[in-house]
């Protein structure tokens, strides 16, 4: 099997420079980007086995002598390439703000109260179905300084391995109908809208656990699609 | 056509989930105590080869550092081997070639690694040794990829991909050796925006 990762897919992403978020500015490349072939550097990646997690290490409301503060939830699903197949033992990192919308980094100082039983760090590795699970609280919306009375609707960071390193991805994970959708630029700066849609969890009230936890599903598309016949005569 | 899962910013609190151990000092009770999973050390007891490292420091377009940056690189073993089920002739060690850095508030990041060897480029030419770099900030919505290579390299001379390099921007992707330092100590800074911007890949 042969994969390929056409750059056409990379349509879904939002521009370099999304001025909308102010920080993109002076942080976007300014000249053009150099296309050059993908040699064996680009097509090859990491790969990480379950040796590189602990017990726990997907359950973020188990790292402390307490349970967190916040609506317990459980955020799974599957990391697919672009033919929808599973990837298998893909390193999937997640980090987030408390359910008061705080982070643990003490460069957050906004005036929300940290959790003392809530990090807000996770990570785990694809099964061989491609399938991950987590378990943590649902975290707040939180200020921020891009524009007045800016705030980031609520949201989990993930950041995941797939077959190769043009696979790496960083995202976001959102939350089903929320009322800060419209007025986020780093939501807004994906232009697509069904792409945007891609980083929407949906509400799973099958996985939910009664008494327990609600669940989400957020399954994670990665570049890189099996080469036909055709893509290997145009190389 | 494509519905691959769209890229979102790193953010400014990425530290305590994917560089809790890192050289960023946010963290000074040392309270985000798990262990990395992804260390700036890619060095390994067994592996072969020229011990180096790589220090630089990542600008912006206003020429300040950026101290809330992760860089993430990935190379060959000595021998121009990929430790990737992908990379042909497997790595026969531990060494696993991929490492990570977050810079500090000096916006410096480093990596202790091994020399990369020679690996096939298009057309079964050889490449220089070089190490495929990637960058993540806040204020980058989605990641950028660039190369590093070595100053005393000959092969860098016909090295395929950087001949596809405007001569005078080629500087950008040459990490300098510097005099007097063992293991070999590689300047490559970073310019994210800007006149001596860093060449970056549309890959």
């Amino acid at each position: 099997m042969s994969l390929i990762f056409p750059k056409q897919s990379l349509e879904a992403f939002p521009k370099h420079l999304s001025p909308g978020y102010k920080s993109t500015i002076k942080r976007s490349p300014s000249k053009p980007l150099m296309i050059v072939p993908h040699t064996l550097s680009e097509l090859t990646g990491p790969v990480y086995g379950h040796d590189a997690i602990q017990e726990n290490d997907n359950d973020l409301t188990r790292q402390h002598k307490g349970e967190p503060l916040g609506e317990r939830i459980v955020v799974h699903g599957h990391v697919l390439d672009e033919d929808k197949r599973p990837v298998p033992n893909a390193l999937v990192e997640l980090w987030q703000a408390n359910a008061c919308g705080r982070y643990v980094h003490n460069v957050d100082q906004h005036p929300a109260p940290l959790d003392p039983n809530f990090t807000g760090a996770g990570r785990t590795v694809t099964d061989d179905k491609g399938y991950y699970k987590f378990i943590t609280v649902k975290p707040g919306a939180y200020p921020w300084g891009n524009h007045h009375n800016a705030w980031r609707p609520n949201h989990i960071h993930f950041s995941v391995f797939g077959h190769s390193f043009l696979s790496r991805l960083v995202t976001q994970m959102y939350f089903p109908g929320d009322y800060l959708f419209p007025y986020d630029p780093i939501f807004n700066s994906v232009l697509d809208e069904k792409a945007r849609a891609r980083m929407i969890s949906t509400f799973d009230l099958e996985n939910t656990v009664p008494d327990w936890a609600l669940a989400f599903r957020f399954d994670i598309v990665l570049r890189g699609r099996e080469a036909t016949p055709l893509d290997n005569d145009e190389h | 056509m494509s519905e691959i899962t769209p890229s979102q910013t790193v953010g400014p609190f990425f530290a305590y989930g994917l560089t809790p151990k890192g050289r960023c000092d946010w963290d000074p009770n040392g309270s985000y105590s798990w262990k990395n999973t992804v260390e700036s050390n890619l060095v390994t007891p067994d592996a072969s080869g020229t011990r180096i490292r790589i220090e630089g420091i990542v600008y912006d377009g206003d020429n300040l550092p950026i101290n809330d940056c992760m860089i993430e690189i990935w190379q060959a073993d000595s021998q121009g081997r990929y430790a990737s089920p992908r990379g042909g002739a497997a790595s026969n060690t531990q060494f696993k070639g991929f490492g990570r850095s977050a810079t500090d508030k000096a916006g410096v990041f480093a990596f202790d690694t091994i020399k990369p060897g020679q690996v096939a480029g298009p057309g079964g030419k050889p490449q220089a040794p070089h190490i495929v770099v990637c960058v993540f900030s806040r204020g980058m919505i989605r990641q950028v990829y660039t190369r590093l290579y070595f100053d005393d390299e000959a092969a860098n001379a016909n090295d395929p991909i950087l001949n596809m390099v405007p001569a005078d921007r080629r500087k950008t992707l040459i990490a300098h050796k510097q005099a007097g330092t063992d293991p070999a100590l590689y300047r490559f800074d970073i310019r994210v925006q800007g006149g001596d911007e860093t060449v970056f890949f549309d890959i």
